[in-house]
């Protein structure tokens, strides 16, 4: 199939799935009931992040490609892909006295609004880095680089990874970023200096459950409204802080399993999450085999499964750390992508789905943004 | 005379389109003419190298028909008239 640039116009949604194999890139006007989709992008490449930001009177579609062979970078689009920029060299790159070598990009997060020029990237080994310049260069934020306790994190089953990036602040001089298997570590000075904040989140796999880092964090979400309440899919656990991640409660009520990855936040509603549970750890796979969300309205006090649309039996799915996202509409557009290759999206908060796509390549990553909005989305 | 060094149809981007790199230096060894290779198309060294200098874990150099993995590594010795084949190992997901 030729990849075929999507046009959105202001309104309209545009949902950027990564897969194994590349990128596709859906688009819809704010109806969200006819999708229309461009791609494979980059095939034959895996695509774990991908973002859109709109800051500074840009359009530009950045991308997290890794080639099996031949190394990863960031590619840059500036007309939704119709064309991507390949840089000529490797933009992310680790300083030779590191020892270190990018493996690939797990995250991709715009900077404060304030600040256009500026954005954040997770990658693996776990490491952050920082572009000021739209996302065209890369350099490593040293005061994680040159943690004292990276020589004791480890990988998890995906690598030693830092997946997620939570700012906390506006002018994210204050932000949590979240490793495998590391846990979470919080700055107040913009990443001069890291913190772990892991109190009260469970490592089932070592012999002290409690440590002061290694856990293995799988996704945190917080909504900018309320930015100091954090909540936490763990590697079994469920978690809410509401002390920017200084403590950490159990808030697993009600769910069929507390494992799990992805997790995602209401854009409007600060009491309101997502999760996909997975059984367990061995089998990370729907439970009861059926097709479930999860949403909680009460901040986790209580979860209901969101299952009209779904297939509810025999429905073996996997949904990874950042295959579920919303758009930013007043009636919520919640979407996600499974290892199967099929999207469900929701035009109404979650509570009805229907499939958008069947065969994709198995899906990593999806990310939702509303054209000619320009605050805080994905 | 020179090294060669012959690229895969996915580097050809990276080196404005030749297939063929002649690196008219004198090299003694593998690391020598990837430095030099390096120099003359970063972008193409960027492909085939960690920025630690480690050839990719996926990628296959040949010096002649013998696999460096199975001489000396980057320190296989190179002569004039010698061709380097850079290969995607034959692997994948």
């Amino acid at each position: 199939m030729p990849v075929t640039a999507t046009t959105p116009s202001a309104g309209d949604v545009l949902l950027l799935v990564g897969t194994v194999k590349g990128a596709f890139i859906f688009s819809a006007d704010g109806k969200r009931k006819k999708w229309t989709m461009s791609g494979p992008h980059f095939p034959g490449e895996s695509v774990y992040a991908l973002t859109y930001d709109e800051r500074g009177g840009r359009r530009r579609t950045l991308a997290a490609t890794r080639s099996f062979h031949w190394g990863s970078t960031i590619r840059l689009s500036d007309d939704y892909g119709a064309s991507w920029t390949g840089p000529e060299r490797q933009t992310v790159r680790f300083p030779e006295d590191s020892g270190l070598s990018l493996v690939q990009v797990w995250q991709i997060m715009a900077g404060p609004m304030s600040d256009p020029d500026r954005l954040w990237a997770g990658v693996e080994p776990a490491a952050l880095f920082e572009s000021r310049d739209g996302g065209e260069s890369w350099v490593p934020v040293e005061g994680l680089l040159k943690h004292e306790h990276r020589p004791r994190w480890q990988p998890g089953g995906g690598g030693l990874c830092l997946h997620t990036i939570v700012p906390m602040s506006d002018d994210h001089q204050r932000m949590l970023i979240a490793i495998s298997t590391a846990g979470n570590y919080r700055t107040e000075d913009g990443g001069r200096t890291w913190r772990p904040r892991n109190d009260g989140v469970r490592a089932v796999f070592l012999p002290n459950k409690y440590p002061e880092f290694g856990q293995c964090v799988h996704k945190v979400v917080n909504h900018p409204a309320k930015p100091e309440r954090l909540f936490l899919q763990n590697h079994w656990g469920l978690y809410r802080s509401d002390d920017a991640g200084d403590s950490w409660t159990d808030i697993a009520n009600g769910v069929p399993s507390d494992f799990g990855f992805a997790m995602q936040m209401h854009p409007h509603d600060t009491d309101t999450v997502y999760i996909v549970p997975m059984q367990s750890d061995e089998f990370r796979c729907t439970p009861e085999a059926k097709m479930r969300v999860y949403r909680t309205r009460d901040a986790g006090a209580s979860w209901e499964p969101l299952t009209s649309g779904l297939p509810q039996q025999d429905a073996f799915e996997t949904v990874v750390r950042d295959a579920l996202t919303a758009d930013t509409h007043d009636k919520a557009g919640i979407y996600f992508g499974t290892r199967s290759g099929k999207v469900y999206a929701s035009n109404d908060d979650g509570d009805s789905w229907s499939a958008i796509a069947d065969a994709l390549p198995s899906i990593t990553c999806v990310k939702a943004f509303v054209v000619g909005r320009s605050g805080a989305q994905g | 005379m020179a090294v060669s060094v012959v690229l895969p149809r996915a580097l050809l981007t990276y080196s404005r389109g030749s297939s063929t790199l002649e690196l008219q230096t004198g090299c003694g060894t593998v690391a020598d003419a990837l430095a030099e290779l390096g120099r003359r198309w970063p972008a193409v060294l960027d492909r085939i190298v960690t920025e630690q200098g480690e050839v990719r874990e996926h990628v296959n150099v040949f010096v002649g028909e013998e696999s460096i993995r199975f001489a000396a590594g980057l320190a296989t010795p190179v002569k004039d008239g010698d061709t380097i084949m850079i290969v995607a190992a034959v692997s994948g997901g």
